[in-house]
């Protein structure tokens, strides 16, 4: 009974598949798992958008969106609609294609993401031995679209944004995929649905994942603050700092294609969540031993959405950092940490087994990051500015 | 140490996420259709006309004296002054507004053209729920959709309308003193000269001054 809930979607696409003539079959099986993730995404992004602006409101002490149908839930019909019959501008000395092509070419990407994550027990739309590879390769790819929309606006507050948005994204790209190579060096491989596996066994009724271990939980720390940048969420959303920037590289998007640039963005949260839900938190796998009847896709979707929800609590407490700040706490902190990770990650590996990897292993972690925030990220006191020739 | 920070941020931010669920305190929103807050005496949107009496257009306050027209900083008030004359509250012959209209969409609330009226006679409403479909003729009111009865006044700002009422009502007896003396003098020198007629002379009616 369990056993068929589990795998209820897997059965359903292979007797569906079954309806078709052989040579046609892998198409279709394709094809139909396409579909899926087509939809169920953005129909999470239509609930994350309530989920949002109801969580900001409950922080802020406000209801939040209560009109539209009951709790407001049909709220993202009613932007959808209004997105869709939106006049589509076009600035008259906009670069055409570019500005055409950018929301597209992000969406298509972010979705491409979604091939290789393993969403449940046998659910992987492709089993690629180097699925931690492809999704940083399609990953890098938003940055992309995110500079062909700036560049492509002919507006100062388009390109301004743009190019914070790259500058931030390849700078937290380096400590995004440190920290995920130090799974990779445990488990021995780039194949997401092993690293899974990797994970996917108990002691005493708890799980392995990689958050219980001293470098595991070091290592989705960073994670987590890299993904945060990555996906130009608050407190790195200076790319589309409202209060500076107009809106950021989407400044001249409206319509339909500002609405892709809105869905990329959360689809981009969910695959990252997605991503680090695989490394860090075991994926599919349930959190204690007892559970494991539950169906596993069960599991993914709900860590993925707690991640999520972490996402809007972090939007909710911290005020946007400085271009600075920003690049000081990629460089001089985050970077350097990760780098300390993986050689923590190796020493963990031939300690072996026993009490003294635990000891050391956390020792120097903790260690290293009271020494490495007292150094990287002290207040510089430069002292009343001197101005020597004009006096 | 490096987060510490924000573990608290965070803390806090999970209370209010929390707290707004149980306390009402916390949650101060009003679902402004449905439910409203008490109106507070002290508000003000535009002005209206005060009149007393029952005839709106003969108890007119206004004199059409345009001390208001003249202060309004956005113009937004235009007096037309009639030829003749009529009695006012007071019994003296003032002229009346032919015309008031004052554009609303200009408006701009500062409640000068109330300071200025030396006659009481313009005063702030605290009715804003006022959007209409015709953007032009629809906000540009005309003297009869500005007056209101002094009991209204007295209804939307009591402790100002109360201190309006005293001064009037003292003017009032001043002047009636001041006209039955001088009837009294007039039937007098009538009695004594024989004289036919004689229009009783009011002087100045001092007027309540505009605060």
């Amino acid at each position: 009974m369990f056993e068929l809930l589990d795998q209820i979607f897997v059965l359903l696409k292979h007797s569906l598949v079954g309806l078709f003539p052989l040579w046609m079959q892998p198409v279709v099986s394709v094809l139909i798992s396409v579909v899926v993730i087509i939809c169920l995404f953005p129909a999470l992004f239509a609930l994350t958008t309530v989920l949002e602006r109801k969580g900001l409101a409950r922080i802020q002490n406000r209801i939040g969106p209560n009109r539209t149908g009951p709790f407001g839930i049909l709220q993202p019909i009613a932007d959808g609609i209004k997105s869709l019959t939106k006049e589509d501008i076009v600035p008259s000395s906009a670069d055409g294609a570019v500005h055409f092509l950018a929301p597209i070419v992000l969406v298509v990407a972010v979705f491409m993401g979604f091939a290789v994550l393993p969403m449940g027990r046998n659910m992987t739309l492709v089993q690629m031995d180097a699925g931690l590879l492809f999704f940083f390769a399609i990953g890098a790819s938003t940055e992309l679209s995110v500079f062909m929309a700036g560049w492509s606006s002919r507006n100062k507050y388009s390109l301004l944004g743009a190019m914070r948005a790259v500058a931030q994204m390849i700078s937290y790209e380096v400590p995004l995929l440190m920290s995920s190579v130090a799974v990779v060096m445990i488990t021995g491989s780039l194949s997401l649905g092993k690293i899974v596996e990797a994970q996917n066994h108990y002691s005493w009724g708890l799980p392995h994942w990689y958050i219980f271990t001293p470098w595991g939980l070091a290592g989705f720390v960073m994670y987590a603050i890299a993904a945060t940048a990555e996906t130009n969420r608050s407190p790195f959303d200076l790319p589309e700092g409202e209060s500076e920037l107009v809106a950021g590289y989407h400044t001249e998007y409206s319509g339909f294609k500002f609405a892709l640039f809105f869905l990329g963005e959360y689809l981009a949260m969910f695959s990252i969540s997605g991503l680090g839900t695989t490394l860090f938190l075991g994926g599919w796998s349930a959190p204690l031993e007892i559970l494991n009847w539950v169906p596993s896709w069960i599991w993914f979707f709900s860590k993925l959405m707690l991640s999520i929800c972490v996402f809007i609590w972090l939007r909710g407490t911290l005020p946007r950092l400085r271009q600075d700040q920003l690049m000081n706490f990629a460089w001089k902190f985050v970077l350097p940490y990760t780098l300390l990770i993986l050689m923590v990650t190796a020493l963990w590996r031939f300690l072996g087994p026993g009490w003294q990897q635990w000891v050391y292993c956390s020792a120097i972690l903790i260690f290293a990051y009271i020494a490495m925030a007292r150094l990287g990220m002290r207040r510089e006191h430069f002292g009343p500015r001197k101005y020597g020739y004009a006096e | 140490m490096l987060g510490e920070g924000i573990l608290k941020g965070l803390a806090e931010t999970a209370k209010n996420f929390a707290g707004s669920f149980f306390s009402a305190e916390r949650l101060t929103t009003v679902e402004y259709p449905e439910d409203r807050i008490a109106p507070i005496e002290a508000a003000r949107v535009f002005p209206i006309l005060i009149y007393d009496g029952l005839d709106w257009e003969a108890g007119l306050r206004c004199v059409a004296c345009q001390i208001c027209e003249k202060e309004c900083p956005p113009k937004c008030i235009f007096i037309e002054k009639s030829k003749d004359k009529k009695p006012d509250a007071l019994g003296k012959p003032q002229f009346y507004p032919a015309e008031f209209d004052i554009d609303i969409s200009v408006c701009m609330s500062c409640q000068i053209c109330v300071e200025v009226c030396p006659f009481e006679a313009i005063k702030m409403d605290t009715v804003y729920e006022l959007s209409t479909e015709d953007r032009f003729q629809g906000l540009l009111l005309d003297r009869r959709q500005l007056a209101r009865p002094n009991r209204y006044f007295q209804q939307i700002h009591p402790t100002e309308a109360g201190v309006v009422d005293a001064r009037l009502a003292a003017d009032k007896v001043k002047s009636d003193a001041k006209a039955k003396a001088a009837a009294d003098a007039t039937a007098a020198k009538a009695a004594a000269g024989g004289a036919t007629q004689a229009a009783p002379k009011p002087g100045e009616p001092k007027s309540g001054e505009g605060n």
